[in-house]
């Protein structure tokens, strides 16, 4: 096996897996930016898989091709909706930002598998018929070599999550808003000295993050899943968590450690068929990612360093 | 209004809240609350079947919410129960698996084991935080993770021939008895729950009456000010971590040596870890609490299997309520506020 033929195989499949790691990873950016802990990324995907997947199935009809786009964005104000609970509970009501985090999650996962129980009767919903497809990207298909590894056999999403990505840098990075925002996460006494309204801000990044993060969810059951039962998202959620330490709070690292870590996913489902990958036993995979993000927790791989408030309330008139 | 009075106060207040809100959400999808909640009870107590289940689910419940709650009480927040759940589990079966031994030596050997095992898992955290500074939420996540995939890999390569379950552990290490099956109609009751009882004394012991409990504890309520009296800050960070993941890796071993009597391959997490958080939450993170909390989120977990059956209703919606109860007690804040509002009022 070339190359080449490798190259074709592995870089559309790590892009696939990447994809919603990417979207959930920079949803966790907005919220801890604006100082709100979000431990809930993984409870976010499974409202944004479950809504995608339930939508897909009963609209499917209506909208034909576009079902699977439509469903996108349901699922996408669907993760912003519910992340208000989170928003609620963590600035509101000054609850602990990990403990209704954990919260989010447990009710994420039972409100679902209820639900589809209520709906369908069953444990699990039927396979939708109309998912991401595989596409050749026009004009760009076309190009010697790369355009056959990166345009060829490759999703829609996985370039929309690139694009997501940088967009949100420039947004975090260059923009007023994403000044405020890392302003009201690092320091909030003296954003709100500046007139920087802390609890609309936070709430902001929160919402953002559950709108992000119902996109992933939705990408990752329209895409791989295919359909929705308990084990649908199984850790998707805290991976991306692991690509936003791992890529440093900042989106463009998170979208390096996402693909980094669609790529180990995918290695680890396809790499029996690639040869000098075929005699690594999975499990060094399957933790690669989990392991690298304390490693560059600890210092090892360039320190990590959360923005100063986060997790913290900020209280006027506090100290 | 008191400070202790609130303390119990706030907890009942929760439950009643998630409970109001279960019902709310039954009501709406068009089920009938009372019969659920009428299965939810026959589920956990119609029976002594039940019954002997609902103890032997809250075995482990109690050891979970003991293991996050030790951590709480010197500041850390222990999310890693679940991995070290999982080790203390497969370290149980191991020993129990490939020694034969005399029961009285067997026995203990295969809960020093698990417990050994949780603790190991639970020192890297601990060892990170003290050193290192970082924070030990996103280690214990990712650890649970590891702990997950290895165990995963340990059982099907080194425990078995490519196999997704273990055989069964000798009898010399089980904790099962012939006597507690036949008095609750055959469930699955251990010896378990008398070590777990005993944990909740130890650990009121460890953090009440002792100087390393005075310690950990002042750990916990200011650190800096626990430098300055002169106490390791970072030997008691390590050591609070230590101790809880023995306590985490001893309720996988009720599962490992009681419950089950093998380990599986995992395709997901078991919750107990998890459950642990809500329960140490509501417990108030006192050893007495989490005994409470631990019966409670027992016979709700027993209880539901039966909702399904009896009443049509799908038994997550138990898991439902637990993660309502765990916001309403985060949220304790604004039922406080609430509280002393009503309090001021009786004072006029």
């Amino acid at each position: 096996m070339s190359l080449m033929e490798i190259l074709i195989i592995v870089v559309p499949s790590t892009l696939l897996w990447a994809a919603p790691l990417i979207f959930t990873a920079l949803g966790g950016i907005f919220s801890e930016r604006s100082g709100v802990v979000n431990i809930g990324l993984e409870g976010l995907m499974l409202i944004g898989a479950f809504t995608s997947i339930v939508f897909n199935l009963t609209f499917v009809g209506t909208f034909g091709n576009a079902t699977p786009w439509v469903a996108l964005i349901v699922a996408m104000a669907a993760g912003a909706l519910f992340s208000l609970i989170h928003a609620v509970a963590a600035i509101t009501f000054r609850a602990d930002h990990t403990v209704s985090g954990v919260a989010i999650n447990l009710l994420a996962a039972g409100l679902c598998m209820f639900l589809v129980k209520q709906m369908y009767g069953k444990g699990e919903t039927a396979i939708i018929s109309k998912g991401f497809n595989k596409i050749d990207i026009p004009v760009l298909k076309d190009i010697p070599i790369i355009g056959k590894i990166f345009f060829q056999d490759t999703y829609w999403t996985s370039f929309l999550a690139i694009i997501v990505a940088i967009f949100a840098w420039y947004i975090i990075f260059k923009t007023p808003f994403g000044l405020r925002l890392r302003s009201v996460g690092e320091h909030p006494m003296a954003a709100d000295t500046m007139g920087i309204n802390v609890t609309k801000m936070r709430y902001l990044g929160v919402i953002i993050s559950g709108a992000l993060g119902g996109i992933g969810g939705a990408i990752y059951a329209q895409s791989i899943a295919n359909n929705f039962s308990h084990a649908t998202i199984s850790g998707q959620g805290f991976m991306a968590l692991a690509a936003m330490i791992f890529g440093k709070w900042n989106p463009l690292g998170a979208l390096g450690a996402g693909i980094f870590f669609g790529f180990a996913q995918s290695i680890s489902i396809i790499g029996s068929s690639l040869p000098f990958l075929k005699d690594i036993p999975n499990v060094y995979l399957l933790i690669a990612p989990y392991v690298l993000t304390i490693l560059a927790l600890t210092g090892f791989i360039g320190r990590a360093e959360a923005p100063k408030a986060d997790g913290t309330h900020y209280i006027k008139g506090g100290r | 209004m008191s400070k202790r009075l609130q303390g119990i106060i706030t907890p009942i207040i929760a439950v009643l809240l998630g409970i109001i809100v279960g019902t709310i959400i039954m009501l709406v999808s068009g089920y009938n609350p009372i019969s659920a909640y009428n299965a939810l009870w026959n589920g956990a107590f119609g029976e002594v079947y039940y019954f002997g289940e609902v103890v032997r689910q809250v075995t482990p419940y109690i050891l979970a919410g003991l293991a996050v709650a030790f951590a709480f009480r010197v500041g850390l927040f222990n999310i890693g129960v679940e991995g070290q759940f999982i080790v203390g589990w497969l370290a149980a079966v191991w020993v129990g698996t490939s020694f034969d031994l005399p029961k009285i030596i067997h026995l203990p050997l295969a809960i020093i084991a698990a417990t050994v095992a949780g603790a190991l898992w639970a020192y890297i955290p601990g060892l990170l935080k003290a050193r290192l500074r970082v924070h030990e939420v996103i280690v214990t996540i990712m650890l649970n993770y590891t702990a997950l995939h290895v165990s995963n890999y340990l059982i099907k390569n080194v425990l078995t021939n490519h196999k997704d379950r273990t055989g069964m552990i000798k009898e010399s290490a089980s904790l099962r008895s012939d006597w507690l099956q036949s008095i609750t109609d055959y469930s699955r009751l251990h010896w378990g729950i008398i070590i777990a009882v005993i944990c909740c004394f130890i650990m009121w012991f460890l953090l009440e009456r002792t100087t390393k409990g005075f310690e950990l504890r002042a750990v916990g309520f200011n650190q800096d000010a626990a430098q300055y009296a002169g106490m390791n800050v970072n030997r008691t960070i390590i050591l609070s971590m230590v101790i809880s993941g023995a306590f985490a890796g001893l309720a996988g071993a009720m599962d490992g040596l009681g419950t089950f009597g093998y380990v599986t391959v995992k395709s997901g997490f078991t919750g107990v870890g998890f459950d642990g958080i809500a329960i140490a939450l509501l417990g108030g993170n006192t050893a007495l609490g989490v005994f409470f909390s631990a019966i409670l989120f027992g016979a709700l977990k027993v209880g539901a299997l039966n909702m399904p059956l009896e009443a049509g209703v799908p038994n997550e919606l138990v898991d439902i309520i637990i993660a309502l109860i765990v916001f309403f007690v985060a949220s304790s804040y604004i039922i406080r506020v609430v509280l002393n509002r009503f309090g001021k009022k009786d004072v006029k």
